[in-house]
């Protein structure tokens, strides 16, 4: 099957470099590319050609097999594909119906690569991921350029220079990359998100988490309460308690098809510094903060600069195609499992599945919901097996009886200790409290040292040893006899013991 | 005087060893827990040495036949314990340990019979204490040795299913409590040699009878028994040590077997009265589905793309002495980049925590020795596992209901990109439940001995890099 390559009309990017080209090759497939597809993203025809792709026209490129795209092609486009071709690009179908439906109608399957899911198997084509991968980068570029003073904080011979503090909302793909490239440009980075569980990440990007305050009482069971109003006026205080301390506001909270959620209001705004900038990453969806004009950016009247490229991505065009080509060819290898070139839109596959917008002239979206846990291999036991009696849960037993048993346990305890020696009492009491002690301090134990902790409990156990000493001090030479023996044992015990703990003790050593 | 300094010190050393198990909690302080113990074990032999000569002297009445037995008796004793400490085999520690909880044993029988012999008459509470101590000191003495040979091979691991085993323990301890009634009533010598016998039978018996996979939980008990029975050994001689240390190792011994009793999902009560296997026949099918094999380059060609690994061993790793071909291994991955770690289940092996000691000998960081639960929600994330000598504990079968494993918590490695599962063959595991994740997508085989496969992983390695 051909490959086409075609030249994006108004994006930066190309579906192809000369290195995806390559990976496509080895697949089986032939690559047209269109004369002048990477020329924005700095790879030339040569470049191309050199991999082993023939240069053609666009007539060429879209008349091909199999099209590879960024962004969904436009009428004039379409008209030159083939009945039966496949399409792969950004074909939003979720927002563009449409579209959609004119490629089942154009008999083009089409295959959308912003609907792959997000399972680990698919994580290799996960093309938005990429491309907010690099809008996160490309967003702290932005702000850089447009922040008037240093990220990283100096001492100079011209004074001492503070570093910029950078706050990100939204710790997503995107959120942690601004994190990332902010952090290694030696700003204080703070990030906070609606997803608590996300801490650890950001910590590890090594930014602050900055927890919105939690009501007591409301429980941390799911994100219907958290994402409640009272949820939203809470994050809004903390916004508006960081934005007049924080120099560069980098936003990344934005729902697939719908308007971006409002985080940084108007008076936020204004009560930042004069030469703040907010980055919002959500400009396609109307933004997070109110202020933003997507497509543009422009500075208020207060001195902050406000930017809503849309375009992020696209400004970093050679990382952007090479990064999608790759996403491009590992989707091909799913769908080429023979690396004949022939490529099979295998429904069983939920991957290929859920990216089918169009197939056989009908709508394919939306997909089934993808299952999460996959049903396990036929090969699982054997039948009866199964129908051995599945156990009811016992039900709980009720709360008064433990107190019972101890209670009964205690009487008989009292009994018997009253008509013992007074002696016994005491040495009772220690024992109880022994046990309990024992009961809370091995509790603490980790699980790696348990081995050691056998061994030190056989030696301690040693401990035998004082009883068979003062019995050696027996006239009796039975007793006696009888005592060096358990001596002997215990005192093997100690030292073995002893020994033994300290020799793997001494083995254990921290990366 | 001399008593209170005797007790004092008897406080301090029981206060040391609860310091020694405290310090245990954390790998950073373990050493300093060791050390604790054996400060307290020596205020303990020092003082208790010290009252006896002291006593002695006191009286005029010296004995130096016993001082020379005492002291010859600590110093061979101390040659033996430490000779074999060093030599011991990492792989070997089960048996070292179980070896240990047997001289526990003996010593608590020998000392109750000591008790008795100075004193056949004493009150009804310590002729009950002797014989209790006795008894428990027996049954963990034969329990012990029958645990340590079937650890090292030298019994068969199979349980020994006598007909009506459960009615033979039944009638044992009934008629251990008639003897016990008539050594009370009569203070006669003859009961507590035939109880002490019977003792000795029901320990082998009782041990006879559970196979050797279950024997971390076996050991674990019998380290509790330890305990009780150096406990009673006090109670008997009115020594507070002797109760607070045996207190603390019988706790200790009883938390390890409910430990590990419940990551097999099993009753303490099932796993004691033993057998485990007889009973589910049923469950074991035939050969299903397909399996895939992978050559020991194929492997090395997979970690080599690999950014994240872990490494999942079993007793198999220990039995074919793998773990320092996995160490060198681990240290050429982490080289390379790629984040390997190890997930231990908790009874993986034949004593609690025994995985750790083995890949602690062979150098392996034991910041990346994860356990179960600390583990398991990151295969998912993980490109490779490689599982090497474990079965059961992998085994994805344990989430269906009613198989014997139905219920352990497993490791989840099927969640990964990739699993390769070495091994020796098609065998089930232990529990004689087939293992479907072999015959998982995911899954590769790589069959042979897991020591030479690693190995020539490793060899395979560096040219890749």
């Amino acid at each position: 099957m051909d490959i086409g390559v075609p030249r994006e009309v108004s994006d930066t990017r190309v579906a192809a470099t000369p290195k995806s080209v390559e990976g496509l090759l080895k697949l089986g497939y032939d690559v047209i590319v269109e004369s002048g597809a990477g020329a924005l993203a700095a790879f030339d025809d040569a470049a191309y050609e050199a991999a082993g792709a023939r240069i053609g026209s666009a007539a060429d490129a879209w008349g091909a097999d199999l099209v590879l795209a960024v962004n969904a092609p436009a009428e004039a486009q379409l008209a030159l594909m083939k009945r039966g071709a496949i399409l792969m690009a950004f074909l939003h179908p979720r927002q563009d119906a449409a579209l959609t439906q004119r490629l089942a109608e154009l008999g083009i399957t089409g295959m959308s690569m912003d609907m792959v899911p997000r399972t680990s198997r698919a994580q290799a084509l996960d093309a938005l991921s990429a491309f907010a991968n690099i809008s996160g980068y490309r967003a702290v570029v932005e702000a850089a350029h447009h922040f008037g003073r240093f990220f990283t904080g100096q001492v100079t011979a011209a004074g001492k220079v503070p570093p910029a503090t950078v706050l990100v909302a939204g710790t997503g793909v995107a959120g942690l990359a601004a994190i990332g490239a902010a952090n290694s440009m030696g700003a204080v980075v703070s990030a906070t998100d609606v997803r608590p569980e996300t801490a650890e990440q950001v910590e590890s990007m090594g930014a602050k988490f900055l927890h919105v305050a939690s009501d007591q009482g409301v429980s941390s069971d799911g994100y219907a309460k958290e994402a409640s109003a009272d949820y939203a006026a809470r994050a809004a205080e903390l916004y508006a308690e960081q934005a007049p301390k924080t120099d560069i506001i980098i936003t990344t909270a934005a729902i697939p098809g719908r308007p971006s959620p409002k985080l940084i209001t108007a008076d936020m705004v204004a009560s930042m510094k004069n030469g703040s900038v907010i980055v919002d990453l959500a400009a396609q969806g109307g933004g997070n903060c109110e202020l933003t004009r997507p497509g543009e950016a422009y500075t208020t009247d207060n001195g902050v600069t406000i930017i809503g490229y849309t375009d992020l991505a696209s400004r970093l065009p050679g990382q952007a195609s090479q990064l999608y080509g790759t996403n491009l060819v590992n989707a091909l290898q799913l769908m080429t499992p023979e690396k004949d070139g022939v490529a099979v839109v295998d429904f069983d596959d939920e991957v290929l599945r859920t990216m089918t917008v169009s197939r056989d002239g009908e709508v394919t979206f939306p997909p089934p919901p993808v299952q999460v846990a996959a049903a396990p291999a036929p090969a699982v036991a054997a039948e009866p097996a199964k129908e051995v009696a599945v156990k009811e849960p016992k039900p709980p037993r009720p709360w008064w009886h433990q107190v019972l048993w101890v209670g009964v346990g205690s009487l008989a305890m009292i009994a018997a200790l009253t008509f013992a020696p007074s002696s016994l009492v005491g040495l009772f009491g220690v024992f109880v409290v022994a046990v309990v002690v024992g009961y809370y301090v091995v509790w603490n134990v980790t699980h790696a040292l348990h081995t050691p902790l056998m061994s030190v409990t056989n030696a301690i156990s040693g401990i035998i040893i004082v009883g068979a000493m003062t019995q050696l001090a027996s006239d009796n030479w039975t007793v006696k006899i009888l005592a060096t023996i358990a001596v002997l044992i215990a005192s093997i015990n100690i030292f073995g013991g002893f020994t033994v703990t300290a020799r793997m003790l001494n083995m254990f050593r921290k990366g | 005087m001399l008593s209170n300094f005797i007790d004092a010190t008897y406080i301090a050393s029981g206060l040391m060893f609860i310091l020694a198990l405290a310090g245990l909690s954390k790998h950073e302080t373990a050493k300093k827990g060791n050390a604790f113990g054996v400060m307290g074990m020596v205020f303990a032999l020092v003082a208790t040495n010290f009252a006896i000569a002291y006593t002695d002297y006191a009286n005029h009445n010296l004995q130096p036949a016993s001082a020379a037995l005492l002291y010859g008796a600590i110093g061979i004793g101390a040659v033996i314990g430490i000779w074999r400490a060093r030599k011991v085999e990492m792989t070997g520690m089960p048996e070292l340990i179980a070896l240990l909880h047997s001289f526990v044993g003996a010593a608590a029988v020998l000392v109750g019979f000591n008790v008795y012999f100075d004193n056949p008459n004493a009150d009804a509470f310590h002729t009950i204490e002797v014989f209790l101590g006795v008894f428990i000191g027996a049954v963990t003495f034969t329990g012990s040795i029958v645990a340590w040979g079937k650890l090292n091979g030298r019994f068969a691991s199979k349980p020994l299913t006598l007909p009506g085993r459960h009615w033979l323990n039944l009638a044992i301890v009934i008629a251990l409590v008639l003897l016990g009634v008539w050594f009370v009533a009569t203070h006669s010598i003859i009961p507590l040699i035939i109880a002490t016998i019977l003792s000795l039978l029901l320990g082998i018996h009782l041990v006879a009878a559970i196979g050797g996979a279950d024997m971390p939980v076996v050991v674990s008990m019998l380290n509790s028994y330890s305990g009780w029975a150096a406990a009673f050994s006090g109670f008997m001689l009115d020594m507070s040590v002797l109760v607070i240390t045996g207190a603390l190792v019988g706790a200790s011994g009883a938390i390890l077997s409910y430990i590990m009793c419940k990551a097999m999902n099993r009753s303490f009560i099932s796993v004691i009265l033993g057998g485990f296997g007889d009973d589910t026949t049923a469950a074991v099918a035939g050969e299903h589905g397909e399996h895939r094999e992978a050559s020991t380059a194929d492997v090395a060609r997979l970690l080599s793309d690999a950014k994240s690994v872990i490494i999942v061993p079993g007793y198999g790793m220990a039995v074919a002495q793998a773990q320092y071909p996995v160490a060198e291994l681990t240290e050429a991955l982490s080289a390379q980049g790629t984040k390997v770690r190890f997930g231990i289940h908790p009874v993986a092996g034949r004593l609690p925590g025994h995985m750790n000691v083995l890949l602690a000998e062979a150098h392996v960081p034991y910041d990346i020795v994860e356990e179960m639960d600390e583990i398991n929600g990151d295969f998912p994330e993980t490109d490779v596992v490689l599982v090497i000598g474990a079965n059961d504990t992998v085994n994805p079968a344990a989430e269906e209901p009613g198989l014997p494993i139905s219920g352990m918590p497993v490791l989840k490695v099927w969640e990964a990109d990739t699993v390769v599962v070495f091994k020796r063959s098609m065998n089930a595991g232990y529990a004689g439940v087939e293992n479907p994740l072999f015959f998982k997508e995911n899954t590769v085989m790589c069959f042979g001995d897991a020591k030479a496969s690693v190995s020539a992983i490793n060899q395979a390695l560096p040219a890749r890099v």
